[in-house]
This record gives structure tokens, C-alpha cells and sequence, in this order.
């Protein structure tokens, strides 16, 4: 079991290191100056430009770089941002709201997701099952800004149930209607992967011999068929967590959040390259570590997995 | 004809049959309409006794008896005539009802010991649930008592164990222990040790009889061995494309079978067929008359050279276990043995013995650690890539599993015209008909040639698989348990067909197989191999007649059938 | 030793049930392929006959648009004193806030989003097509090295990974449907990698690649010839599935401001442009969003229907 953590944990170095340095390299070495470019259309103040430079180690060769650029990640220094206040602290300040942001999201797709998909696939073939495998068809198809507009647009806007937009404080409340936006396309997924699952178990042997052992349905059903089915479902939902603060960035822009991906989204418009490279730092973390709950969670739920050292 | 039979016992009242099946049918609900599989079953399990159904895959066996604990697929359902549980008809019994009977009146032994545990549980909570739904005490010391009633050893500490810890032995017994935890009147075992190796099957089955002996236990057993059946049962139940066909006392029913079918199962079954030819010779008669054709084709080729020569083989493979370390596992170990032209050697062992790996190294397909593989005088490893080209020509494999020899992309044609398409041998025109003999010779249709695999049995996708490798005019073929996953009849008409193109062709066969009753009835000389050793070598006859070594000996043992005394003739 | 009984021995009548030859071929049906079969399912699967004929419509928009809509839909031909107008006779879903005609701009902006679905699909096809097959037929090193450059993709989402890319200079002030192929493949290649490698591990051990090798058939000659056409099945599901998926992508980033250059007419401009009058015009923004969503449902039905037909559990034993 410690084996199979560490041996977990030392593969997700190479990918932070990895992904770290693409992007590093993306925004920093490609063809065209990223400091220039800050000043958009304004004229360049060689001054400010130097300073900047100086700050970026962008004088010293890549490889060096990047090393400083590490040892600045783990030391929370991360320079400033455009306006001059301290990345590490926008971060401090974006970061709380999309997590929550994601976290309700996540909830909702696993409390609604696994129901229904449970519900589908012992019913496989009926009436709910095929209203629902529809339904989740559509929901994955259209794309999240729309089903954002749609939603603001109905519930927020014409029928008022809830805030079309958030507030600054970003309130559980005010974050309901956004959440839900966040998580539905993943709830399409939870639930066809859940019923896929259950119905998968539902045929397996060893569901058919809890039966003849004289176990009631519902403990067939708890026991043998749901437990089981919720190992892909679980650690689904695990790496999910990572990619809902990533993809955040849409539903954020609709709502008005103030998370990370509005943070994100403002700092490429205006060209921000260092802070570009923080934010998507920052998500490739959460990313990796979000990978290694899965992996714990993962051996939490499936005992084959414990002992395979 | 299905009059319910009078049977008194020892002067007392008449005693009620605990199964009764009348005129059973069920009916399946498949995407091309309704399908019968079961039409006018019928058959009676007397309390404490065992009954076996035997027929093959297919046949309504399981199926039948499934019906009986209300364990039917969701397609599935009765359509027809009555399942009389102690005078009770089960048939069409509510879900409440069925869950009252489950466990402590009818239990249940499945086919398949890796799938029937659910993984996630120990052991001891999957018998623990078994005795709570049952109202039965259900503290760790019952959950110990049962499984060590089993023949666990250390119950206790193997219950807080999981399935995939166990050994497919172990988690079987763990199945019987769950099936019989409630003491139920009437236990279904359905094909129960039928993926165990051959020693263990044996154990298992005779401690099944011991418990169900001790609980007065009725036993409904499904088998496709009707050796095994006969040996087990009181009664034999024949079952064949959905209709019983032929039921009766298991002996009587062996030495005079009635019906076509039960007649043509006595006299092809492996273990019976093996029983017999044992038995014949240990009365006198000359065995040749009794065995495959391919004997006289042997004297003929009369040519006794060494085509293939192994010498001190070994194969080591590094396993390995976390971070960066391995372990070395010896899968062959000093394996020596020679195989002449022209006659069939058979490698026979249990899973992990290391016979296949045997098989792949003959076949160039993994490379031996040390040791040497001489075919027709030249050492294989020597071989560059153009003598290995050359070398395929002249040894080919035939696979176990039907379904994935074939490639199911390919139509029957282009599946046989790969050889040669390969190496270039002949026209378009040429080879075609060359398909077509090789159709010719294994017995298929030629209008089979356009068909794909996924359209074909399981036997005559293996009859396709030897036309692929005859196509090259090979000397020898490697048969890695050809006939293992093939049904009773089936499997003895692709043993007589390899003896029939031996005999034609003077191949050479090297017969990689667990089932000793197939050897008996093709091999000529016997390897029997243990934990990656050879124990024991000799004629097929020496082996059987006088087995020097233990293994050899629960090995022979572990036949279905052995301790039936029949006569030579009872076919 | 149990009580002697009788126990009777019963035979059925043999005309009952008659002996049939063992192991018969059967001759009675014509020879079917597997993907002859494949097609017979999908033929009579309504969710596959929807999203064809709605995918057939679609591509035949985006081939001849001229075909559906009379109207020049490109910003110099609208007139503002149309802004915001509602439907009128042969403007049928009215204009936009520049008073551009909405039908046809929807017309018009298909075939941006079909050309960028479609060609990415292409590229991350033969990338991680190539990718996969080598990494999992070869297995070792070769396995081990791609397996790490696929984990550092998947770190990066398709949308972030995009967006990073697209606010580079060297790309913001070069936007064409063109570089958005390139970066969506860069960032879309691992998953079908993956999804080939799996499916290519599965049938690399086959018994019938066994045997073809111990023909002579050569090690890249097996791949090419039994394993490739055997992993197809799931390579094509997940492709038409991604092709929806990419159509998204594009559609996003364009909506973001950083995909299509605005000169570009597509979907996602056309809901960004939309996005600013929402309260009082909402259906400029409504139209392109319906389109570009039965576009994208059209892929992902047929991936799902092509996932029944091909699904190689379901296929018969």
C-alpha cells in the first residue's frame, strides 16, 4: 500500500515538472517579448521593461529560468501582476471562491449523477432509463456557455429564482446557479458512467450468487451492485475536482465570478504573461494532487489494488 | 412417459420427491423473438439425493437448473409446466417468496470460482451476510466453523482475507461453504469445479460429497463429464437441445444407454474413453483396436528419427515488484525430452507448470534462458531471421481459445490464404485451391471460405485454425490445449480428425494439455511436468499402467470416472 | 450404502428430438463481416439515422452555404438601421445589434466550426493514432517515455492549454482557423493516444497474433495487418465523439475573444457579439447557440450509437 502511494506520487513529479516547463516555455521563449506585450498598445518604457526583464530573470539563459522560476513557486514569491500588487496574494483571493465554486459543482454532479445513474441502470431499458440516456446526451452536447446563458437567462433573469450574477463576496448561495453550470456537463458523465457500471455489475457472477444466498434485493443492490459500481465513479469524480477549477474559466466569465478563471481570463486579454504562467501553475498543481487522491481513493475502494505492490 | 415415480423406502409412507420438475419450458427474449430453451424438462430429486444433469453448452442444463432457485436471467422466464419444491410450485413464485427459499432451503455452488466473490469483501463478511439473511448466528467463531467445515485450514484468520489473496481451490471451497452455510435441503452445484485444475476438482468434489453426505443434503449437479456424472450421481439426467433425452440410474444408464445421443456421449466422453481403454488393457485386449486410428499410420512411417530434441531447457522470467526491483520466477527448469516423427508426445500439466512456455520456446516465440531446442538436427537459437522464416514453414501452433485464434477481421479464406500469402507460395488462383483442399481436409464445407470467424462454432473455428496450419505442409504442430475449451462430442471429433490427418500426413504433434484423459486416448509418449520440472517421462502406456511418481499418480487419479468399473465394451 | 430403490429409466422418443451431425455449419444465412454487421445494427438504431441526416445537413451548409441563404450575412452588407429587428418577411430569425440578417450568419458560420472539428480530428487521429499504436504495440521504453508526455497533456485541459497558447504574440496577431487546428491538436492528441494504446494492448496478445507471427508474418506486418483493423472500433467511436468536442473548443475560444479573428464569421463570435444586448435581444444569441449545439449533439449521438454498434462486448461470441 505505501509502496503503491510513493510509487504514485513519485510518477506525478515528472508531470508537474513537465507540464510546468511547456508552459513555461510557451509563454516565455516562443518568438514574440512578453514584456512588450504587456503595454499593449501603449508605448514601451524601456525602464519599467528592464525592471520587469530583471524580475523574470528573462536576461538569464532559459534553463536558469525556469530553475529560479521553480524556487519561486515554492517560496510563494511569485512577483507582481500588471497593476503591481503581488500575485500570490491575487491568488490567495481568487483561488477560496473557485474552489468552493468547484466543490459545490462537484457535489451536485456526484449527489444527482450517481441517483439517477443508479436508478437508469437497474431499470435498464425502461421508460426512465431511456428519458434519462437522452436527456444526458443533450446536456453533453450543448456546449457550457450556452447552457450558462440559458440558465442565467431563464432562472436568473426571467424567472429570478436566483442571482444571474455573484457577488463580490461570492456567497454559497449567490454561487448555486453557477455551480450547477459548472458541474452538469460532468452529471451527464457521472450518470452514464454509473449506470454503465451498475449494469455491468448487475451481471457479474458474483451478484448473481449473493442473490442465491438468500440476501434481500436492497442488499444485493447496496452491497454487491453500488459498492462495486462506484469505484470508476469515485475516482472519476476525484480527478474531476482538478479539471472543474480549471474549466472554470467559461462559467466564471458568464456569472461574473471572481475566481480563478476570470482572473485567468483578464490576465490573457491583457497580455499578462507571468501571471498566465502562475495561475496555470497553480491549476497543474491542483491537478497533480487531485490525481493523488484518486489513487487513494482508488486503493481505499478496491482492495486488489492494496496489496498489488 | 413422465408418471411420478412410486418410492418406498424401508417400509415407511411414500416419501415426497424435494424436486420436482414437470414439463418445465423456459423461454428466452432475445432481439430475434422468443427462443425456446428449455421445452418439457422434467426430472425428480429424492431428499438426500444426487441427481446430475449432463449435456452440452447449450443444452438447457444450467438453464433448467437455475430455474429452480428463481435465478433465470432477466430475459428469461418459465413458460410452461411446474418446479414442485417439496410439493410446492416455485415456478412462478413472487421475489419474497424465492428470498425466503434462497440459502437455508436451496443453495448454491457456482461454475466459476474467480467470479462468483465479489472482490471488494472479505471473505468472512460474504459468509457472515449469507448466515444474517438466513437468521442464522452469525458471529467470527460461526463464519470460522463454516469455512473450516469447507476445508479451510485457518478459517479464522482466512476470513478477514480477500478473494484475489485466495487460490481459485480456496475460493471454491469458500462457494461451497457459503452454498451449504444454511444447511439448505437441496444444494444446485453447477459445473462447480470445472475450472480448477484436475487434483484439485478431485478434493473438492470428494468433500462435497462428505458435507452433503453428513447434512442429508440433496444435490442437483450440472456437469458436461458424464464420467464425472456417473461417479457422483445416483441418477443421470441427459439433457440435449432443450428436452431431457434419457434419465436413469447413473451405471445402468452408462452400460446400456438408450437414446442416440446418450449412446453417442458414453462412447465419446474422455474420461469413459480413457476408463475404457485402461480397462481393456488391464483385461487383455489389445489396445490398438480401442485407440485413434493414428497407431497404424505409425508403424508405417516407421522412421523413428528425433525431429524435435530439447536439452536442459529453462526459462527464467524477471517479475517485477515495486520500484525498481525484481524477483526471478523459473517457469521451465531443466527440461529435457525428444519428440519423434511421426507420433504425438503430449506435455501434460497443471496451470503454472510451465507447459505453454514449453510450447512457445518450441515455437521460437520466446527466447529459452539456457538450454537448446534442436529441430531436425539444427539448434533454433542458432537461426538467423531468414532460417527462422523457413523454420515457421515447418513448426505451427494450434491455440486453446477458439474465439481468439481467428482473426475476426478476416473472412475463412483469407484466414487460411495468410500462410501463404506469407510466403509466397503459388498464383491467386493456386492458392485458392489449396484453400479449399484444406477445407476438404478438416471437414468444413467449401462454401465456408467466405463466412467470418464470429458466424462459426467453437469447433469449427478450431477445424479452420488446423487448415491454417496444415496450409504450409508443417512436420510437426504444436497443439497448446487444442481441444480444452471444446464440448465432450465436438472435442472427439477434432481428436479423430488430428489423428486422422497424422495418420495421412505423418505429422508430428506436440500435445500441451491438463487433461489426462485426452492423452490416453492420442498421445503416444507422455511428459508430465510439475511446477516448471519434468517429473515423469515415458510411452503413454507406461505412465498410466505403472506411474512412478506421486504427482503422476494423483493425477491419474483425479480422471473422472476411475473408480467406475466398466466393461471394455460398454459402448 | 443408500436404500435400493427403484429409479426409473426413462428414454424420450427418439423422433422428439433428432440427432443432429455434430457441429454443423451453418449454410442457411449469407456471410456477414463484422462491420457488415455493425451496419446492420446502426441501421435500425434512431439515434444513429438522426444524428446522420442531421450531420449530413450540416456538412452540406458548410460546403455550399449559397444553397440555403440568398442573403450576404458579412458586417458590410448589414445595415444598422436594422439593429436589433425582429423577424420580418424573408428574415425570418431577425437581426443582429449590427443589423446583420441572424439566418444567415447561422448559414454562414457553419463552416468554420466543421472545418476546425473536422481537420483537428483528422491531425490528433494520425498524431495519436501513431502514437499510441507504436507505444502500446511495443511496449518497454518507447511506452514508457510517451505514457509521461501524455500525462503532462492531460495536466493541461484542451480550453486552458488553448487559451495559454493563444494569447502568445506570436499567435493572437495570427488567428485563422489554420493555427486553431494546430493548437487544438497539440493539446487534443493525448486522449486519443491513449485510447488507441488501450485498445491496441487489448488485441496485441491475441491468439491470432500469435499465430500470425509464427507464420512469418513480421512484427510491424502483424500490427499493421491484425492489430490495427481490430483496435479501430474505439478509435472511431472516441474520434466522432471528439470531433463535437473540438467543434466546442473552437466555439469557446472564438466566444472568449481569442479564437476566430472577429472578420471570421462562426457560431462562437456570433454568441460573444450576441452576449452584450442579452436582455433586450436575446435571440441573436439564441440561434447561432441552437446550431452550434445540434451540431455538437449530432457527433456525440453518433459516437454513442457507433459505441452500441461496434461495442466489442456486445459483439456475439
Amino acid at each position: 500500500m505505501a509502496t503503491y502511494i510513493l510509487k504514485r506520487f513519485l510518477q506525478l513529479i515528472p508531470v508537474f515538472l513537465g507540464a510546468t516547463l511547456l508552459v513555461y516555455f510557451l509563454v516565455f521563449s516562443l518568438p514574440g517579448d512578453p514584456i512588450v506585450a504587456l503595454f499593449g498598445d501603449k508605448p514601451v518604457n524601456e525602464a519599467v521593461a528592464a525592471k520587469l526583464r530583471a524580475q523574470y530573470h528573462l536576461d538569464q539563459p532559459f534553463w536558469i529560468q525556469y530553475l529560479l522560476y521553480l524556487k519561486s513557486i515554492f517560496t510563494f514569491d511569485l512577483g507582481q501582476d500588471f497593476s503591481g500588487r503581488p500575485i500570490a496574494a491575487v491568488l490567495g483571493e481568487v483561488f477560496p471562491v473557485t474552489a468552493r465554486l468547484a466543490i459545490m459543482a462537484l457535489i451536485f454532479e456526484a449527489v444527482f449523477g450517481i441517483i439517477f445513474g443508479l436508478i437508469a441502470g437497474l431499470r435498464k431499458g425502461k421508460l426512465f432509463d431511456a428519458t434519462v440516456l437522452v436527456a444526458s446526451l443533450i446536456v453533453i452536447g450543448i456546449p457550457i456557455f450556452v447552457l450558462g446563458f440559458l440558465l442565467q437567462f431563464t432562472i436568473g433573469v426571467q424567472l429570478g429564482w436566483a442571482k444571474p450574477t455573484v457577488s463580490s463576496a461570492a456567497t454559497v448561495q449567490d454561487l448555486i446557479l453557477p455551480a450547477i453550470v459548472l458541474g452538469l456537463g460532468s452529471f451527464a458523465y457521472v450518470l452514464r458512467l454509473t449506470r454503465t457500471s451498475v449494469i455491468e455489475n448487475m451481471n457479474a457472477d458474483y451478484v448473481r450468487t449473493a442473490t442465491a444466498k438468500g440476501l434481500s434485493r436492497f442488499r444485493v443492490v447496496r452491497v454487491h451492485i453500488l459498492r462495486n459500481s462506484l469505484i470508476p465513479v469515485i475516482t472519476f469524480l476525484g480527478a474531476d475536482l482538478g479539471s472543474l477549477m480549471g474549466g472554470a474559466i467559461v462559467t466564471e466569465g458568464i456569472f461574473n465570478v471572481p475566481g480563478v478563471g476570470n482572473r485567468l481570463y483578464r490576465a490573457v486579454l491583457s497580455g499578462e504573461g507571468p501571471t498566465v504562467v502562475s495561475i496555470v501553475t497553480v491549476l497543474v498543481l491542483i491537478y497533480c494532487l487531485s490525481n493523488l487522491l484518486v489513487d487513494l481513493l482508488y486503493a481505499w475502494l478496491d482492495p486488489r489494488i492494496r496489496y498489488d505492490s | 412417459m413422465n408418471t411420478p415415480v412410486e418410492i418406498r423406502e424401508e417400509g415407511t409412507a411414500a416419501v415426497r420427491p424435494l424436486l420436482e420438475i414437470r414439463d418445465l419450458a423456459i423461454t428466452f427474449k432475445t432481439g430475434g423473438g422468443d427462443v425456446n430453451a428449455v421445452r418439457n424438462a422434467h426430472l425428480t430429486v429424492m431428499p438426500g439425493e444426487t441427481v446430475a444433469i449432463v449435456g452440452e453448452s447449450g443444452s438447457g442444463k444450467s438453464t433448467t437448473a437455475l430455474a429452480a432457485i428463481g435465478l433465470l436471467p432477466t430475459n428469461g422466464r418459465v413458460s410452461g409446466g411446474q418446479i414442485l419444491f417439496d410439493g410446492e410450485d416455485i415456478s412462478n413464485a413472487g421475489e419474497k417468496r424465492m428470498i425466503e427459499l434462497r440459502g437455508n432451503s436451496i443453495g448454491m455452488v457456482p461454475q466459476d470460482p474467480m467470479s462468483n466473490l465479489n472482490p471488494v469483501w472479505k471473505i468472512g463478511q460474504q459468509v457472515r451476510e449469507t448466515l444474517k439473511a438466513n437468521g442464522l448466528p452469525d458471529g467470527p467463531d460461526d463464519v470460522a466453523k463454516v469455512l473450516s467445515q469447507a476445508g479451510l485450514p485457518d478459517a479464522a484468520r482466512r476470513a478477514k482475507q480477500y478473494p484475489h489473496e485466495f487460490s481459485g481451490g480456496m475460493r471454491q471451497r469458500a462457494l461451497i461453504a457459503i452454498g451449504l452455510s444454511c444447511q439448505p435441503r437441496l444444494l444446485i452445484a453447477d459445473e462447480p469445479t470445472s475450472a480448477l485444475d484436475v487434483t484439485v476438482q478431485r478434493q473438492i468434489l470428494d468433500h462435497l460429497d462428505k458435507m452433503t453426505t453428513e447434512l442429508g443434503t440433496a444435490v442437483l449437479l450440472i456437469t458436461h463429464d458424464l464420467g464425472l456424472a456417473a461417479e457422483r450421481a445416483d441418477k443421470v439426467v441427459v439433457m440435449y437441445r432443450g428436452q431431457v433425452v434419457e434419465s436413469g440410474p447413473s451405471l445402468e444408464l452408462l452400460r446400456n444407454p438408450q437414446h442416440p445421443y446418450t449412446q453417442r456421449l458414453v462412447s465419446s466422453a474422455p474420461s469413459l474413453a480413457s476408463r475404457r481403454i485402461q480397462v481393456a488393457k488391464e483385461q487383455g485386449v489389445e489396445s490398438e483396436d480401442l485407440l485413434a486410428p493414428a497407431e497404424e499410420g505409425l508403424v508405417e512411417a516407421a522412421k523413428p528419427d528425433e525431429v524435435l530434441k530439447i536439452e536442459n531447457l529453462r526459462k527464467v522470467f524477471k517479475l517485477r515488484s515495486g520500484l525498481g526491483r525484481s524477483t526471478d520466477f523459473t517457469a521451465v527448469d531443466d527440461v529435457s525430452f525428444s519428440v519423434k516423427r511421426g507420433t504425438t508426445t503430449a506435455i501434460v500439466g497443471e496451470s503454472g507448470s510451465g507447459k505453454s512456455t514449453v510450447a512457445q520456446m518450441v515455437l521460437n516465440l520466446l527466447q529459452p534462458t539456457s538450454g537448446k531446442i534442436v529441430f531436425d538436427g539444427v539448434d533454433t537459437s542458432t537461426l538467423n531471421a531468414k532460417e527462422i522464416f523457413a523454420f515457421r514453414r515447418r513448426v505451427q501452433p494450434i491455440f486453446q481459445d477458439p474465439y481468439g485464434s481467428l482473426d475476426p477481421m478476416y473472412n475463412i479464406f483469407r484466414t487460411i490464404e495468410e500462410p501463404l500469402r506469407t510466403h509466397k507460395i503459388g498464383t491467386k488462383a493456386s492458392r485458392e485451391k489449396k484453400v479449399r483442399e484444406l477445407l476438404d481436409q478438416v471437414a468444413l464445407p467449401q462454401s465456408t471460405m467466405q463466412r467470418y470467424p464470429n458466424e462459426l462454432s467453437g469447433g469449427q473455428r478450431q477445424r479452420v485454425a488446423i487448415a491454417r496450419a496444415l496450409a504450409l505442409d508443417p512436420e510437426v504442430i504444436i497443439c497448446d490445449e487444442a481441444v480444452s475449451a471444446l464440448d465432450v462430442l465436438v472435442q472427439a471429433q477434432v481428436l479423430n480428425l488430428l489423428a486422422d490427418l497424422q495418420s495421412r500426413l505423418g505429422l508430428t504433434y506436440l500435445f500441451i494439455t491438463h487433461d489426462l484423459a485426452v492423452v490416453r486416448q492420442i498421445a503416444d509418449h507422455v511428459c508430465v511436468m510439475e511446477k516448471g520440472k519434468l517429473v515423469e517421462t515415458g510411452s503413454t502406456d507406461d505412465v498410466f499402467d505403472a506411474p512412478q511418481m506421486e504427482y503422476t499418480k494423483a493425477l491419474l487419479n483425479a480422471i473422472p470416472g476411475a473408480k467406475l468399473m466398466l466393461p471394455p465394451d460398454v459402448a | 450404502m443408500p436404500a435400493p430403490r427403484h429409479i426409473e429409466h426413462f428414454v424420450a422418443d427418439f423422433s422428439e428430438t433428432p440427432l443432429q451431425a455434430t457441429d454443423k455449419v451453418k449454410e442457411d444465412q449469407a456471410p456477414l463481416s463484422l462491420w457488415a454487421e455493425a451496419w446492420r445494427n446502426l441501421r435500425k438504431q434512431p439515434l444513429f439515422l438522426i444524428s446522420a441526416f442531421l450531420i449530413l445537413v450540416v456538412v452540406a451548409v458548410s460546403l455550399f452555404p449559397g444553397l440555403f441563404s440568398g442573403i450576404d450575412p458579412t458586417s458590410e452588407a448589414c445595415q444598422l438601421a436594422n439593429s436589433d429587428g425582429g423577424p420580418t418577411g424573408g428574415h425570418p430569425l431577425g437581426f443582429t445589434q449590427q443589423g446583420c440578417d441572424v439566418y444567415a450568419r447561422v448559414i454562414y458560420g457553419t463552416r468554420s466550426s466543421v472545418t476546425v472539428g473536422l481537420f483537428t480530428t483528422i491531425g490528433v487521429l494520425v498524431i495519436g493514432g501513431i502514437m499510441g499504436a507504436l507505444a502500446g504495440y511495443y511496449g518497454g521504453w518507447v511506452d514508457a517515455v510517451l505514457a509521461r508526455i501524455n500525462d503532462i497533456f492531460f495536466a493541461l485541459p484542451l480550453i486552458l492549454g488553448a487559451i495559454v497558447v493563444m494569447q502568445l504574440p506570436m499567435f493572437r496577431s495570427n488567428r485563422t482557423a489554420w493555427t486553431l487546428v494546430l493548437i487544438l491538436m497539440a493539446f487534443g492528441w493525448p486522449q486519443i493516444a491513449r485510447i488507441t494504446r488501450g485498445a491496441v494492448i487489448e488485441v496485441r496478445n491475441a491468439d491470432f497474433v500469435t499465430a500470425a507471427r509464427s507464420l512469418g508474418v513480421s512484427k510491424f506486418g502483424a500490427l499493421m495487418r491484425h492489430v490495427m483493423p481490430n483496435s479501430l472500433a474505439p478509435i472511431i467511436v472516441v474520434a466522432t465523439i471528439s470531433l463535437g468536442t473540438f467543434i466546442v473548443a473552437e466555439s469557446t475560444l472564438s466566444f472568449l475573444g481569442i479564437g476566430l479573428p472577429p472578420s471570421v464569421m462562426s457560431w462562437g463570435n456570433d454568441i460573444q457579439a450576441a452576449q452584450a444586448s442579452l436582455r433586450s435581444n436575446p435571440m441573436p444569441l439564441l440561434y447561432p447557440a441552437i446550431a452550434l449545439s445540434i451540431t455538437v449533439l449530432s457527433f456525440i449521438m453518433l459516437g454513442d450509437a457507433l459505441r452500441d454498434a461496434l461495442d466489442p462486448k456486445a459483439r456475439k461470441r
